[in-house]
This record gives C-alpha cells, structure tokens and sequence, in this order.
C-alpha cells in the first residue's frame, strides 16, 4: 500500500532567524476566502470612515503680509516658489518647504493687481494700480543692493491683471483694453477692444497657447486671438464674471468664476449654452484655479470658503474653510496637484492639501498597496447609502448653512411664482426654459 | 473657430514634445481603438517581468552579441506566449458571469463596463495562475492489487506514512464522558468537553496542554472563541467563557440552558441553540446579545452553521431543517429533508452542500445554494448519529459505535463500501475532521482519538485567512484585523453576495406599489387666509375662502389619481413583461373558497 498524507515540514513554514521575514503561504482559492463581498463591504465602510478620520486639509499658514491678499504667481519650474501680492503693493516671494518668505519688497502704489512668471522662470512681471508693468529678477539681489526692478513700463491705461504666453516672450494685460506685449519692448504689441467698458481679468490658453480670453465689466466674456486685429467673439451672462481659468488639458474648455455664487464651465464652440453649471457657493466667487490634470478646479469664494469641484459634476466634493479664514480672493493649485494656496482678506495666505486625508511624507510600498486596494474598494461601494452618507457629509459654518437654506427657499418660491404664472396664463405663452439656457443673455461675433 | 484657424497659421515650434492635437494625421484616419478580450491583450504584469529579467542571462548578452540578440528575442517570447490554463482551474476562480452592456445607457459608461470586465477577466487568469506555487499535494491511499482501502486499520496505515504523521493517530482513554470536541479554525488546537464536567484544551499536534480542569457541573457543549486563547462552554445553566489557562472570564446568565453551540468567526458571533427552543447570538468582541427569540421548533438538538454565508441551520423533529439569520424572526428557508426526525446535519466548509441524517436511515446531500436536493441519498443499515465533511469533500457519518468515510461525498446513489472504516470501544458522540490536516477527531463515550484520513484535507493553508504556524504576534496581529472586519450580523442572508447585487424591487413590492396607487389618501390642506385689513375681511369670507380652496384642491387630487389610475391601466396589459394579475378573471380552483359577494363580483 502507498500512502501520502499532509506532512508539513516546519522549516518550510517557520522563519529560522528573527531577521528574516515570516513566511506567509497564500492560496487565492475562492472557497478559502469565504463572505468575501460582504468582508470588502466592511473595509470599504471602514475606509471611508478613515478618510474622513484622517481627512485634516489644512497644512499650514503663510504669515507676513501686512494688508490684504491680492493675487499669487506660480513659478512654472519651482514648487517651492510663490510669489504674492498684496492690497499694500508689496510683494512676498515664499519658499513653500519651509513656509518661509524669502524676499519681500514694495512693488506699486496701491493694489498689486496680478503677478506672473516667464515661461522659463527667470522673470516676473506685476501689474499695479499705479498703470505701471514692473519686470523683476527671479534671482535675489546681492546683499546690500536694493531690491530694483529690471524694467518698468509705463501704462497709459489701468492695468487689472496679467497673463504669460505659454511658451514665448509674450504676455497680455488688461484694463480699459486688452494689450499684447512683447518681453522685450516698452510698447504694446497691439491692443485689442470690443465696447467701452473695463477688463478685470486676462487668462492665455496653455493649449492652444495663441487664445486668450478677459472678462469685462459688462457681464461679458470675450474671446480673443492673440494673432489677429480684432476679437473673435463675445458672450454676455447675467451676472458679472470675477475670474477665468481654462482648462490645461482640454483646450477649448473654460470655468468662469461669477457673481451669482456659480461658476460656468463652457465650450468654445458651443458658447451658448454652459457645459455645466457649478453650484454650492453662497456668495460671489472670486476665484478659481484648474489642477494640472485638469478633472478638477479649486475656487474662492467672498462666502470665507474654498471649494473642489470635479469638471464634470455640478456640486462641489470638498469645502475647506476656518475660523479665522475672511473672503477669499485669490486662489492657486499647486503644479504638482497635491497643494492648494488661498488667499485671503486677513492678510494671511493658507496652504491646503488637495486630498484632504492624503498622508504627507514618504509613503512605503506596502501602505501604498494598502491605500490603492482602500480607493479600489471605495469606488467599488460608493453607491451603498452608508458609505455614500459618510463619504458626502461636510461640517459647514452657521452662515453657510442659513445662507444655502435662504437660497433654496428663494429657488422655490421662484420655481412655484412660475408654475403659478404658467397655471393662469394662455397655455404655451411661458415656456419652459432650460437652467443652463438662463445665465447666457446672447452670443455676439 | 479660433482653434481651427490657429493650427495652420502658427509659426513652428522651438521644439518641446507636440501636443496631441497637433498630429499631421487627419482625423478620419485615425482608427478608433478597439477592446480586446484580456486572452489577446498583451498585459505585461510584474510576474512576467521579473521572470523576463530572470531568463536574460547577462554574460552571455554581452559577449556574444549577435546571438545573444537573438536568444533575447526567443526567451521573451517565450515568456509572451503564457501556457494556457486548464478551463475547470479558471472556473473555479470565475466570479460569474459578464455584466451585458446592452442596457447601459451612455456610450461612455458602456465602455467603461467592457474595461472592467477586461481588468477582472486577467485578474481572474491572474489568481489562477498563482495555482501552480502552491507545495503541498492531497493526500492519498493507493491499495495493493486485490485489496480495497476499506480493510486497511489505522495501525497499518500508520505504519506506512512518516513519524510526523503517525503521531497525529493517537487514542485519549478519559473517564468523564461522554465528549463533544471542537478544533480551532487553524487546525491547530484541541478542545474537549467531558459531560460530567472535564474540559481540556490542548495543542494536538505537539500534546502540550493549554488547560485541564473539571468545571464540577455537566458540560453540554464546547466551543472555540476566534483565538485559541479563550473558549466557551455550554454548563448545566449558563455558558461560561474561560480562556487558555482555565481561568473564568465571563458567565452569560442570558444563555440558559443551552444544548449546542456555534461560533462565527467573521462575524463574531456565538450562535447557541436552547432547551427551550431559543436560537441566540452573542456578539463576542462587545458581549451583547445580538438577538434572542424562540424558534417554536422546541428543544434544539441539532443545529450547525453554514461557513458560506453564516446562516443557522437547526434540525428539527419533523424532518424539516430551517435556516436561521439572527435579523429576521422567521426562518429564511425550510427544506423538509425526511419523513422521519433528523438525527444529524452538517453543512460542507466550502458552504455548497448540506448533508443530513434521518431517522429513516438515510443520508441525503443537498444543494444548499440552490435549496434542491437530495443530489444522493445513500441508504444505511442504522441511522446515523454523527455526519461531518472534510474540506475536500470526505464524508464521515458514525453509527453508534461504527464510523464510516466516505472519500467524496457525492460519489454515488448507493452506500458503497466506504472509504475507511473504523469501529470504536464506545459510543461516538462528535466527529469533527481538522481543518488542514488529513485527520479526523472522535469524541466517544470513553474518551477522543484521532484517525488518519489521507486525503480529506486542504493541503494549501492561507496564511492571512488560517495560519497553523501563527506565532504571537501574527496571532494578535490577526485578531486586530478581523475586529476590523467584523461583518454585521445584518449581513447574515442566504445568498452571500447579496450586498454586492443591484436592488431589484421583489414581486411583492410591486404589487404593494400598484396597490397603493388605488388606495391613496387626499392631502391634508392646511390653507392660512391671508390677514386683511378692518373691513376687508371677516371670519364669515376667510372660512368661505377657505373651502374655495380645500373644494378646489381635492378636486385636482382626484384628477391626478383618475389619470395616474388609467395609465396604469393602460399600460397593465397581459402582454408587459412586468404583468401582475391583480385580479384575475379566469376561473381558478381557488374560486370556491371565495364568499359569495365576491364571487358576484
């Protein structure tokens, strides 16, 4: 008779030193591994309540200024380096890893109205109240020269803000009209302009690197083309737009930031009508910066909060704020997509993690693991109404909450006064208008 | 447009990568990617890397160049071309069947489906790859020409295998019987109850004792905790939790008289049957009583869990086995399995199949996923008082004094000869195989031993699910980690997988829905008159505009219900997939229990 048992041999199955790893034999047989679903179900649950656990965004705060937060300048190869702007005229340069100021000095007379890099990071230009560009060396002066400027230009309008070509020696300003310039001429290019009334904000296209586009005064957005005479085309929305950013990713998508507590995300080629309308905000918004893939942007809000939203869906996925935090007016997401800056009214500039409960530091290969497997399972079970509760609940400020329970008695009231005005007029004669048809008044070319 | 006048004009670049757009490619050549089955992708995963840099020998590349080139080119791919898997070894790492796209909606979430069934149809070949490093091989017994297993005795087998395992047949002569046993979920410790009051806990393996003590009271029933270091026993009143050294550490008054006891590992939970017919379960990590309720099934004698999807299955006098979630009240299923009591039921570990034995003396297996059956009935000459399954499949039923193997539990219709066999000295009172061990434990009257079953065992143990080697600190490590992952006893169903599974309305939510479209309230209107100035008002005209506006609003309530009705009516035709006769006009053999007004009708 033959006969084979299971004889295990120790030494194949017990670790000999206390240096060596213990031994972990692994049979992936389905039936060893009984109520996997519902054991995942645990861990995503538990994941989930990690997160919101760990979730602890605020890294830390950038004290020096002496008046209020105007504007920032992200420096395209340093991330480390950011340059600030104050209500004061003075500017701050900040070595981010050791929440430091490294060079500070007084830029213009009045606001500092907006600060950018060049392409290859040698230079930074400002614009101020005081109509003057100021073109400053990114190197830090000897010690005992004075902090001086390489060139300044004198404007012969107001200058509102400022923004770099992508990739070569040209940058634009706006006021009165919208300037193209030249790094290494005192006189614009060209100037551009489409009716009477003032631009506050200039953004170049990182993609299709010749487009640019302004918002004005009048409620409109136009859009230009750097290489032609005159602009390319305009909208008019109901409300007046605070800021633009586009999309570094998809070229012809754009986020307007806008006084109605909602920001517009459009297509150029279709401007009529918004991709997606972005809600959640309860107070004008004052800024809004894309990440640098391009799934989601950060905005400021004059409601002392900062908020994510994802591209793609109308309400927001994350809301940062504190205490001591006033209107935000100027807001960055830092070129390596794990950092957001905020500026705000108090003088103080604030640096955010992106993922609120993302864990800082090295992170070793077997946590790495663990964190991919926790996404996984989280992404697998978002749909379980525990796990989307958890996932979804955010503690907001009093002011907050009363000023998003007041906008939604407001929507109502306007939702039953038209069902109401439909119910008694002609049928036909109200029509139903589509919400994103509203904020669009018309498109001129 | 300004990005389709931009792309033309634009002074050439000082090079920099290009930007996608950019291509001189027109669009209408661009061919649109196609998915393919996961077979025909080239996933380039870490095991084929590390093996490719494994097969490149690095002197022979470099000296000779040329050939070296070559073979470079052979070996990867021969590492390319991946030997194929056996189809019954993929089956049993398949996890059902595709999702069909056909009803997705969006073109983009249609693709994203097909993605992810790519990604599990390689992750499935990825787990049934990893099959061929397991070490260990089944056991077996190959008779001599003209000699049948069955009339092999234990000594001889001992004999023939190595030292290791000839200690693992040994024979315990105790006096205070009769004995219910238990193993831990390891296979790596033992616990006995003696009935009049011995209990021992001991590492089988090594024989070194944990524990030995008389609880000076009868002990009905024992049962290990998650971790070898605490174990209860079902006393003559109460169950009591000791832990390894004997020491007490709880008494549970709330568990009174209990007759059997079950101990869920994933969930924590002490499942114990009562004289009374009380089912309850104990939460272990908390020590709160989870739920308690009588069975009206009476004395519960026969009661054992299934591993698959922790449901209680109790044996009852009628034959009937029902199966018991500590949530819900009522059984979740009844299979009536004899004409005759049930004498003994056990449930395999991979949660497929029920085995029972009746009074009728048959033994019958049953699909317990499928609640079908008998798969075999097997005809005895006694009844059997014991029936247990090995993790491979051997079947164990005692008869009084005689036990009996069976080497695969759905071998055939006819009770052939047996596996094994193995007469006691006494009566056996609990059989239990050991998890990954080829060994099956018999508590009998007077005392325990052990027997030699090649064959019945996992050879290949888990080490993060069931480590046998467990050292202290992995022991406590793995206890952190499955309080984790305590699952909630809300998580008891029949089907395991049902939390992973799309809500689908039951047929009698479907008919509740129709049906409370008929039966529909009108609001409550609460109208509050607007105040008006002295003279413009009066109670009299308010209470008057009041009805206006109640008359008026009930009036619009019901027209909303006479539409909402005929629609339904429209659309409720005998041809909808979703018919449900609400009333049937047909007549139906029923027809005569109905009273006359209804008939009428």
């Amino acid at each position: 008779m033959k006969v084979k048992m299971i004889s295990r041999n120790p030494d194949h199955y017990v670790r000999e030193t206390k240096l060596q790893n213990h031994r972990m034999p692994r049979n992936f047989d389905p039936e060893l591994h009984p109520m996997e679903t519902a054991r995942e179900y645990v861990r995503a649950l538990n994941a989930t309540k990690l997160e919101r656990v760990f979730a602890k965004p605020f890294v830390g705060n950038l004290s020096g200024h002496r008046d209020g937060v105007a504007c920032f300048g992200k420096h395209p190869k340093y991330l480390s380096t950011l340059a600030t702007g104050a209500y004061d005229g003075e500017i701050r340069i900040w070595d981010l890893a050791n929440r430091i100021s490294v060079r500070n000095f007084v830029a213009h007379d009045g606001f500092v109205r907006g600060i950018v890099y060049s392409s290859n990071g040698d230079r930074f230009f400002t614009v101020g109240d005081d109509k003057t560009i100021k073109v400053w060396n990114n190197a830090v002066p000897d010690l005992g020269e004075e902090e001086e400027p390489v060139n300044t230009i004198l404007s012969r309008t107001i200058l509102t803000d400022i923004s770099h070509h992508r990739n070569e020696q040209i940058y634009a300003t706006c006021g009165e009209v919208c300037a193209i310039w030249d790094e290494n001429r005192n006189d614009p290019l060209k100037t551009l302009k489409w009716g009477v009334d003032t631009l506050h904000s200039v953004a170049f296209n990182q993609v299709e690197t010749s487009l640019l586009s302004c918002c004005a005064s009048d409620r409109s957005i136009i859009l230009y083309d750097q290489r032609e005479a005159q602009p390319l085309r305009k909208i008019v929305l109901t409300m007046k737009s605070n800021k633009l950013a586009w999309n570094p990713m998809e070229a012809f998508n754009f986020t307007v930031a806008n006084e109605d507590c909602n920001l517009y995300t459009f297509d150029t080629r279709q401007l009529r009508n918004p991709l997606k309308i972005h809600f959640d905000h309860v107070s004008a918004v004052t800024d809004v910066d894309y990440s640098p893939t391009g799934k989601e942007f950060v905005t400021g809000s004059y409601d002392k909060t900062i908020r994510i939203y994802n591209v793609h869906q109308s309400h927001s996925r994350e809301i940062y704020h504190t205490k001591r935090m006033q209107h935000v007016v100027c807001i960055a997401w830092s070129l390596d997509n794990r950092y957001i800056f905020s500026g705000s009214d108090e003088m103080n500039i604030r640096m955010w993690k992106a993922n609120a409960s993302e864990k800082l530091g090295v992170i070793k290969p077997r946590e790495r693991v663990a964190f991919n497997y926790q996404e996984k399972l989280k992404e697998k079970f978002a749909a379980h109404p525990q796990i989307k509760r958890i996932a979804r609940h955010r503690q907001v400020p009093k002011h907050v909450l009363n000023a998003q329970r007041k906008m939604r008695a407001i929507k109502n009231k306007e939702k039953v006064k038209e069902a109401n005005v439909r119910k008694h007029s002609k049928p036909g004669k109200v029509p139903f208008v589509s919400e994103k048809k509203k904020p669009v008044l018309r498109e001129d070319v | 447009m300004p990005d389709d006048e931009g792309s033309d004009q634009k002074p050439p670049r000082r090079g920099g990568p290009k930007r996608y757009f950019q291509s001189p490619v027109a669009e209408e050549d661009v061919k649109p990617i196609k998915l393919k089955s996961a077979s025909q992708q080239n996933f380039s995963g870490e095991i084929i890397k590390v093996e490719q840099d494994k097969q490149v020998p690095f002197r022979k590349a470099f000296h000779r160049k040329g050939t070296a080139h070559k073979q470079n080119k052979i070996s990867s791919s021969d590492v390319n071309k991946k030997h194929k898997i056996p189809k019954d070894t993929l089956k049993k790492y398949h996890k059902g069947p595709k999702v069909r796209t056909k009803g997705v909606k969006t073109k983009f979430f249609k693709e994203k489906q097909e993605r992810k069934e790519v990604y599990l149809e390689y992750a499935t070949e990825q787990a049934a790859r990893t099959e061929i490093l397991l070490t260990e091989r089944q056991g077996f017994i190959e008779p001599d020409e003209e000699e049948l297993t069955a009339q092999y005795r234990q000594e001889e087998i001992a004999q023939n295998v190595d030292i290791l395992s000839a200690s693992k047949h040994f024979k315990l002569n105790l006096d205070f019987g009769p004995y219910s046993m238990r193993y831990t979920k390891n296979g790596r410790h033992l616990l006995l109850g003696g009935r009049r009051g011995h209990v021992a806990a001991f590492d089988w393996v090594t024989k070194k004792l944990l524990c030995e003590m008389n609880v000076m009271e009868e002990v009905v029933d024992v049962s290990w905790l998650h971790v070898h270091t605490m174990f209860a026993c079902a006393q003559k009143d109460w169950v009591y939790i000791y832990d390894s050294q004997g020491t007490e550490l709880h008494c549970v008054k709330r568990l009174y008289r209990v007759n059997c006891m079950e101990f869920l590992p994933y969930h924590f939970l002490l499942a114990t049957g009562n004289k009374d017919g009380y089912a309850s379960w104990l939460d272990v990590s908390i020590g709160e009583l989870i739920s308690n309720f009588n069975t009206k099934l009476g004395d519960i004698r026969i009661m054992h869990q299934n591993p698959g999807n922790g449901v209680l299955c109790i044996g009852g006098g009628k034959g009937v086995v029902s199966m018991w979630s500590p949530k819900v009240r009522e059984p979740l299923a009844k299979m009536l399995c004899h004409s005759t009591p049930i004498s003994a039921l056990t449930v395999d570990p991979k949660g497929k199949y029920m085995v029972t034995a009746g009074q009728d003396r048959k033994v019958k297996v049953w699909d317990i996923r499928a609640l079908k059956g008998p798969m075999v009935s097997y005809q005895l000459r006694l009844p059997a008082n014991q029936v247990v399954v090995s993790q491979r499949g051997s079947l164990a039923y005692s008869q009084g004094t005689y036990c009996e193997i069976q080497s695969n539990l759905l071998i055939g219709k006819e009770a052939r000869t047996p596996y094994l066999r193995q007469t006691c000295d006494s009566f056996v009172h609990g059989l239990r195989f050991c998890p990954y061990e080829d060994i099956l434990g018999i508590a009998t009257a007077k005392g325990f031993q052990s027997m030699l079953v090649p064959g019945s065992g996992e050879p290949n143990y888990d080490a993060l699910e069931d480590n046998p080697y467990q050292t202290k600190t992995q022991r406590r490590e793995h206890e952190v980690h499955a309080l984790l992952e305590k699952i909630p006893p809300e998580l008891i169903t029949l089907d395991p997988n049902e939390i992973s599974a799309v809500d689908v309305p039951t047929l009698q939510e479907k008919v509740d829905a129709k049906g409370a479209l008929f039966h529909l309230k009108p609001p409550k209107i609460d109208f509050k008159s607007r105040h008006k100035m002295k003279g413009r008002g009066g109670s009299a005209k308010a209470s008057r505009n009041k009805q206006i506006v109640k008359d008026l609003k009930r009036k619009e309530f019901i027209e909303d219900v006479k539409k909402s009705k005929r629609t339904v009516f429209n659309q409720h035709t005998k041809n909808s997939n979703d018919f449900i006769p609400l009333e049937t006009s047909e007549p139906s053999v029923l027809d005569r229990f109905k009273s006359k007004a209804a008939k009428k009708k």
